[in-house]
């Protein structure tokens, strides 16, 4: 099946980002398709290149540009939300006028309509978050 | 060409105290470029979105409540607000925003786009969805 | 056309578990992850919410928080995350109730 999964919550604060990647580790094992990863609300954040987490805890940022990197996954951060919470591209940053960029290997930032074509496009949709 | 499907967008979470009553809006907004058969439900919380004279200057938020009454101008027109959850929290339907559509098969004639629902009657409209969106 | 209904949050702590289990139809299957393993645990208060429903819930989410099998509701499916996306699979589509 394709799947386009959606996760509302950044790194840590939250279980929803590490219980939508076990999930998408399963899928990806069972040999389904994940059309899409779409990073929405502080989900954004899971995609900064700045963490620095503790050497005894997993490295969420680093588990996702892994995944992607591994099974050629589509991530999105959704550019309105990243825009406000400061997650920015190359292209972010010549836009906003921005002197740095923070996103990290894998993820590239675009419009919701990458989230709605996901839906239209896949089998199902899964939404994690609080 | 993919097949229409219905799409439904979920609200529980009441708005202002956190984002997510407006940014699942910014969703719908979008979303109705692409043509999906859209509905949205008003459930729990969810409500208190669609209550009227929200004023926010003192909090310093923009007051996005007057989007939903422009819904209808990007053919979103089915929502449905749980009945049961608006008596819960002391609300009729005289406290909701009073939203409409325009109904061009019918010489515009302006048309409610709420529709009140018992929760039976909101499972079973759930239950006919393709996709379903919580935020 | 059946439904998997997620719940991720306790039942003591918010009402996600209760508005699922009022709009769950026949055939419909409930799985509990994260903090919504809790209302899976039997002699709680929160336990009639689950009564004539078809559940599972996500083992590594119980042991993360000490709870073993014993201190469950009888008929409770304990799957892992491959089990889950069978879950996904099998139902129609996902409402998440977050």
């Amino acid at each position: 099946m394709k799947l386009t999964i959606q996760i509302n919550e950044g790194p840590y604060q939250h279980q929803s980002a590490d219980t939508a990647y076990f999930f998408a580790k399963a899928a990806l094992e069972k040999g389904h398709e994940i059309f899409r990863i779409f990073f929405y609300h502080d989900g954004v954040n899971n995609g900064t290149r700045l963490t620095t987490p503790p050497q005894d805890d997993r490295n969420i940022v680093n588990r996702w540009s892994e995944l992607a990197q591994a099974h050629s996954i589509d991530m999105v951060l959704c550019v309105a939300a990243a825009q406000r919470r400061g997650l920015v591209d190359d292209g972010e940053a010549q836009r906003n006028g921005k002197d740095a960029t923070n996103i990290a290997p894998g993820f590239r930032i675009s419009g919701l309509g990458q989230l709605i074509e996901g839906g239209v496009q896949s089998d199902r949709l899964i939404v994690f978050g609080d | 060409m993919s097949e229409t499907k219905k799409f439904m967008y979920v609200n529980r979470k009441a708005p202002y105290g956190t984002i997510y009553a407006w940014e699942s809006l910014e969703v719908v907004l979008i979303g109705a470029a692409f043509e999906q058969d859209v509905s949205l439900a008003f459930l729990d919380d969810g409500v208190f979105q669609l209550t009227k004279g929200q004023n926010t200057a003192g909090i310093g938020m923009k007051n996005f409540s007057p989007t939903y009454a422009a819904l209808g101008d990007y053919e979103v027109n089915k929502i449905y607000v749980d009945r049961e959850s608006l008596e819960e929290r002391g609300l009729t339907l005289d406290d909701l925003q009073h939203l409409v559509w325009e109904d061009e098969d019918e010489d515009y004639a302006e048309k409610d786009s709420i529709r009140l629902v018992t929760r039976a009657e909101m499972a079973d409209v759930l239950a006919e969805q393709d996709v379903l969106f919580n935020f | 056309m059946a439904m998997l209904h997620l719940v991720n949050k306790s039942p003591y702590d918010a009402c996600n578990l209760n508005t699922a289990s009022t709009i769950m139809k026949d055939g419909d299957q409930l799985l509990l992850i994260e903090d919504g393993v809790y209302g899976a645990m039997k002699n709680s208060k929160a336990a009639s919410l689950l009564k004539g429903l078809k559940v599972a819930v996500l083992g590594p989410d119980l042991a993360a928080r000490g709870i073993t099998e014993d201190k469950l509701l009888e008929g409770i499916d304990v799957i892992d995350y491959g089990g889950f996306v069978d879950l996904v699979v099998a139902n129609d589509k996902v409402q998440s109730w977050l």
